[in-house]
Formats: structure tokens, C-alpha cells, sequence
């Protein structure tokens, strides 16, 4: 059984893409716990199986093999019905490209997950107001994400990822399309909001200038899990694993020239 | 999620007013086009319908429909009269003539010749004068298009003259005859008149109106003539029909609405359902982020369906709007006057552009359920 304050229990999961010559193991057998009121960081090279874990633990994709629980609930034991109530109430995303609706207010997009669980019109759009106002954005609510600058916009999708108090927030590559500036601006606004007893957060990225913000770091290469990192108190990571982290920072994005730990 | 599916849609104008103007020009064509074409295919028979009194046609085997007809001969009149089951028989003559107005103005006109001592046949709604006044001599009643056509300018009044094979032709009404197949003026003259005003023909006997008695039907009575006399008899509703068909078979008319309307179809079709299928594809990757949120595929096909409904409906309102002000301002011109847009073919454009818009949103709704929502981490 899963211990308690456990989010994310992961045994030996696999994803494969594809069949016969063309298949692809995105994932060769991950074991990870991630812990309620903790920011996960997966880090690792292009194609080492980031998203693919991400989208399984979400319930985006089927695993292949292993055991997963979320929250409780095994994804594959969910109908998709289920699954996408269960996605509805529990789960925020934050997306590298923003995701916004082009049509849309940023009040209105932060409203999203409220209308889509019924919640109406008016009342959701007012309390995405109101969350936009916590994250410094009072003044935007009522601008278009064409209008908005890059970082605005990344905060109106922080703001859509909380609006409905969900217990897991994922988030995939959210500062990469950012300067760091903004993106160590954006970090803070979410490892200040987001992260609650009750919460987990998981966010993805090869952005080395972020990782102060983990109490955990997840090294992924070839699908695996190479190393993982505790830190109990943000920016009191080992000298060593930060001196990594930079040089594979300074690789970024050819993966090939990252140095990893071994297979 | 209404609001949502709304302002997806109308976010990108230029598509939107596309969509919507591509369906309101097919529904505007389309609901043109049949209800001229119904019109013109009905105008022989609403001349046949307009002759309320009598039930049965009866006429040379030879002729085939209304407007080309063979001439009986006077004695078959009375033949039909003796058949038993027939209440009454009274002639008409229908044919063409030439009209010359007093500015020298001449036109081909039909000419109608009413049984002088009932009157049957002559036209049912009057605008000016009386159909009993077709008693004094010269008398004719002419249509309305046709008063407008040879005294242009000048209001509505009996009295006028006309020349017809050197006689003179005396107004004493106006009617409001439904319009012919060729769109001639329409002249209702007796049967004793309407020699002298043709003058040319040895023979007027057109039809033999007849009235089947009280208690027999119409094709009953209608078969017992043919039996007896060995003409032809028709219904009115078969008559009508027999024009119909003729002018279907005989023309190029259905070819050329055909062409129109097959146009307007394939227009009507692939422009909005191709615009709409893009405007989903284009909008994929919110869906797939709403999907990804948490919005189910049920609540996703019903934005989808809104959107299109909208689309349709405005687009269909619009064209028919359109194809409402079109014929409210051609209704009096001489061609195309007494052509209305029947409900019926609105009614049937609304289906078609149902069926449209549902196709388009089913093509779309299909590509949105396969859509995988794991396609919202891709950049
Ligand atoms: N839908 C898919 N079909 C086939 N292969 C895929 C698919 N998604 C990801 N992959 C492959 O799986 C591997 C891991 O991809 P991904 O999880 O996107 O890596 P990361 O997010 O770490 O860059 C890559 O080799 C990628 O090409
Ligand atoms: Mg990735």
C-alpha cells in the first residue's frame, strides 16, 4: 500500500511508443515517490522521457508496464470518463507554450477548469479575477494572451492551474520559453503559491537556474531515473550536483554532449 | 462552456463572416433558384387551377398539355354534354393573339374565350371592374401585368382600348390572373367574341369545361366521356400535372436550374464544411489543452455543435433574409411577378443546411474525440 503523504508512487513503470522495429521505450522502468508539499523537478536531456513520465503520471498516456498511483487512484483502473474527472479535480498543468485560449480573456482562462467543472460563468471569471490579482496580475485581467507578454501569460496558466485547488500541479518546461529573468520571476511566483501541505508539484525542465527551487531532483537519461536529489531546504544543494547541473546547462539543448551518471 | 465555444468561434472574423456568408449565399441561390424555378414550371398549371368551376378538361386526344392545343370540333361540345354523369359542358377557347396598344405597341397575348352564358372560366379575382361586364361589346378584362405592359404609367382604370385583328378591344376590368408560362398579358374575352378577335383560326373549341353531377367523382365521369366520345379528359389536378410534365421533359428549364442549384449545393457544401473542418483543425491544440484540463468529450462536442449551429443558423437566416428582399422587390416586375418563396422550399433549405452543417461538425467532432489530450506537452 502507499504510505501516506505520498502523491506520486511510481514502481518499475515503462512506456513504449510504437511496435516491432520502430518502437520506442520513452520509459525503461522508473522508480519515484514524489511527496505532498514538496516541488518535484524532473530534469534531464531532450528525449529522456520527461513529458512521457509526466503525461503518465497525469493519466494523459497509458503506461506500458508497472505500478503507478496518483493520488490514490490507478490511472489504467480509471474508465476515461473517470479519468477525465479525476484529471478535472485533482490535476493543474502548466505548459511550455502557455496553452491559453487565443479567444479568451485572462480572467476567462483562468476560469477554465471552474466552468469545465460547472461552475458559472460569472463566478468562475470572478474568481479568476481574484486570483490573478494575488499573482500580481489585477491590472491584465481583462487583456487577451495576444496582449500579454510572455511571462503574463505563464502567470495566467499558473493562475489556471490553481484556480480549482487541485492537490497535483505538473508543469513542462514552464520558464523555457522565458528570459531568466522572468523565468526565475515566474519560479518564484509558483514555489511561493503553489507549493501547500496538501500539494504536490512536479515541473519539468533543463533550466538549471531553477533547480534551487526543488526539495527533489529527479535525473532522467534513456527513460531511467540516473539520480535523485534531496533538499530538504531550497538552495542548500550539494556543491557537487550544482557544479553538474551547470555544466549540463551549458549543453543544453544537444543532448548528446550531457554527461550522465551511467546506464 | 457556451461562452467559450462563442468567442472561439468569432475570434477570427474573417473566418467566421466566411463561414457564415458561404451559407447564407448557397441558402440565398439555392432558395432563389427553386422558387423560380417552381414558379415558372407552375405557371401553366396555376392557369388551369384558375378555373375553379369546372372539374374536368375535356380535349383532343392530341393535345398534351395547355399551352399547345388542338382544336375540337363545335359538335363535341354537345357530345359531352349527352354523356351521362355530366351535369354541365361549357367551351373555352384558349390561344394566342396580337395586341396592338394606341401607341402602336403590339404584344402576343392570351386569349381567352369564356362561355357567354356562365361565364365559366373567366377570372375568379378582379382587381377593376366586373367579370358581367364582359357582356357589352368588344369587352375583354386584362391582367394586371399586361394593363401595366401596354399602358405603362397609368393607374389602374376600365375604359382603355386595344387593337386585336383590326377590332377594337374595350377594357371593362382588370384582373389578377396568375401568370402565364410565357408571361404574355392574359385577355379574358366570351366565346362568341373571341372569334373576331382572333379571326384567323377556323376552330375555338379548346377544352370542354365539364362538371361531373353531384355524387360521381371526377375520374369516373371523367372515363365515361373518354368511353363515349373518345377525347380525352382530365382532371384539373391531371392537367396541371400533364403541363408540369411537359415542360420538365421539354425544356431545357430543369437543366438549367438544375445546374444552378447542383452549383449552389456543391458551394453550399464543401465552402462552409471545408471552412469549418480548418477553423477545428486550427483550434486542436485548445481543444486538446481543454481535454487535457479536464473538459469532457461530451461537453466538447456540444461547443462544437453550438459553433456550427450558430454558423448555420445565422448563415441560413441571412440568406433567406436575402432571397425574402430579393423576391419582395422583383414580385411586381412582368417576368417574375407571382414568383413567392413557398415555405416549403425554405423549410428545405433549413434541412440542407442541417445536414451541412451537421456533416462539417461530425467530420470535426471526429478529429477532436481520436484527438490524444498528450498533445498538449508537445511545443
Ligand atoms: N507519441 C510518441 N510516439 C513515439 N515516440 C515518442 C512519442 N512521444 C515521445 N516519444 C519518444 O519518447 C522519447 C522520450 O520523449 P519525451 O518524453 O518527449 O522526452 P523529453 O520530454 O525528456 O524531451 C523520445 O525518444 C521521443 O522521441
Ligand atoms: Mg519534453
Amino acid at each position: 500500500m502507499v504510505a501516506d503523504g505520498i502523491a506520486v508512487f511510481s514502481r518499475d513503470v515503462t512506456k513504449v511508443f510504437g511496435r516491432g522495429d520502430t518502437q520506442v521505450h520513452a520509459l525503461r522502468g522508473i522508480d519515484l515517490e514524489i511527496r505532498l508539499g514538496e516541488l518535484t523537478m524532473l530534469v534531464g536531456p531532450s528525449g529522456s522521457g520527461k513529458t512521457t513520465l509526466l503525461s503518465v503520471i497525469t493519466g494523459l498516456l497509458d503506461a506500458t508496464s508497472g505500478e503507478l498511483v496518483v493520488l490514490g487512484e490507478r490511472p489504467t483502473a480509471l474508465s476515461p470518463e473517470e479519468l477525465i474527472l479525476f484529471r478535472r479535480e485533482n490535476l493543474g498543468f502548466v505548459f511550455q507554450q502557455y496553452n491559453l485560449i487565443p479567444a479568451l480573456t485572462a480572467a476567462e482562462n483562468v476560469a477554465v477548469p471552474l466552468l469545465a467543472g460547472g461552475v458559472k460563468r460569472q463566478q468562475a471569471v470572478a474568481r479568476g479575477k481574484e486570483l490573478l490579482a494575488t499573482l500580481g496580475m489585477a491590472h491584465r485581467a481583462h487583456a487577451l494572451p495576444s496582449e500579454l507578454s510572455g511571462g503574463e501569460q505563464q502567470r495566467v496558466a499558473l493562475a489556471r492551474a490553481l484556480v480549482h485547488e487541485p492537490r497535483l500541479i505538473v508543469c513542462d518546461e514552464p520558464t523555457s520559453a522565458l528570459d531568466g529573468r522572468t523565468g526565475h520571476a515566474v519560479m518564484e511566483l509558483l514555489s511561493a503559491t503553489a507549493v501547500r501541505p496538501d500539494r504536490a508539484v512536479i515541473i519539468v525542465t533543463h533550466d538549471a537556474r531553477i533547480f534551487d527551487f526543488a526539495d527533489q531532483i529527479a535525473h532522467m537519461d534513456d527513460g531511467r531515473i540516473v539520480s535523485l536529489e534531496e533538499n530538504r531546504k531550497n538552495g542548500a544543494l550539494t556543491n557537487g550536483l550544482v557544479a553538474a547541473s551547470e555544466t549540463w546547462s551549458l549543453a543544453e539543448p544537444d543532448a548528446r554532449s550531457y554527461t550522465t551518471t551511467g546506464d | 462552456m457556451n461562452f467559450v465555444a462563442w468567442k472561439m468561434l468569432v475570434a477570427d472574423r474573417a473566418k467566421y463572416f466566411s463561414l457564415i456568408f458561404a451559407i447564407a449565399f448557397a441558402s440565398f441561390l439555392l432558395a432563389n433558384q427553386i422558387s423560380i424555378f417552381i414558379g415558372i414550371m407552375t405557371r401553366p398549371a396555376s392557369q388551369i387551377l384558375d378555373v375553379v368551376d369546372a372539374d374536368i378538361w375535356v380535349m383532343d386526344p392530341q393535345t398534351l398539355y395547355s399551352d399547345e392545343v388542338y382544336a375540337l370540333r363545335d359538335y363535341d361540345l354537345y357530345r359531352v354534354r349527352s354523356v351521362p354523369g355530366v351535369e354541365w359542358a361549357v367551351p373555352l377557347y384558349k390561344g394566342l393573339g396580337r395586341a396592338k396598344a394606341p401607341d402602336g405597341k403590339f404584344r402576343n397575348v392570351i386569349l381567352l374565350g369564356v362561355d357567354d352564358a356562365t361565364l365559366v372560366g373567366a377570372p375568379r379575382k378582379m382587381l377593376v371592374g366586373s367579370i358581367y361586364d364582359l357582356g357589352q361589346p368588344d369587352a375583354a378584362i386584362i391582367d394586371k401585368a399586361g394593363f401595366r405592359y401596354f399602358f405603362p404609367g397609368e393607374p389602374l382604370q376600365v375604359g382603355k382600348t386595344l387593337q386585336m385583328n383590326e377590332r377594337r378591344v374595350l377594357i371593362v376590368g382588370i384582373s389578377d390572373a396568375s401568370a402565364p408560362f410565357q408571361s404574355f398579358p392574359v385577355l379574358h374575352t366570351r366565346y362568341s367574341q373571341a372569334l373576331g378577335f382572333v379571326g384567323r383560326e377556323r376552330n375555338l373549341l379548346s377544352f370542354v369545361l365539364a362538371k361531373p353531377v353531384a355524387g360521381l367523382s371526377t375520374g369516373e365521369v371523367g372515363h365515361r366521356i373518354e368511353a363515349a366520345t373518345g377525347l380525352k379528359a382530365r382532371s384539373n389536378e391531371e392537367f396541371s400535372w400533364d403541363a408540369f410534365r411537359f415542360y420538365l421533359r421539354n425544356t431545357g428549364i430543369p437543366v438549367n436550374f438544375g445546374i444552378t442549384v447542383m452549383i449552389a449545393l456543391i458551394v453550399g457544401t464543401v465552402v462552409p464544411g471545408q471552412t469549418f473542418y480548418i477553423f477545428t483543425i486550427e483550434n486542436l491544440k485548445q481543444f486538446g489543452a481543454l481535454k487535457a484540463i479536464g473538459v469532457t468529450n461530451r461537453r466538447i462536442i456540444a461547443m462544437i455543435l453550438l459553433q456550427a449551429m450558430v454558423v448555420g443558423a445565422t448563415g441560413y437566416a441571412l440568406g433567406m433574409g436575402m432571397a425574402a428582399a430579393f423576391f419582395a422587390s422583383f414580385l411586381n416586375y412582368l417576368p417574375t411577378r407571382g414568383i413567392v418563396l413557398p415555405w416549403q422550399v425554405m423549410a428545405g433549405i433549413a434541412v440542407v443546411v442541417l445536414f451541412v452543417v451537421g456533416l462539417a461538425s461530425l467530420m470535426s467532432i471526429r478529429r477532436v474525440i481520436v484527438l490524444e489530450p498528450a498533445v498538449v506537452f508537445r511545443g
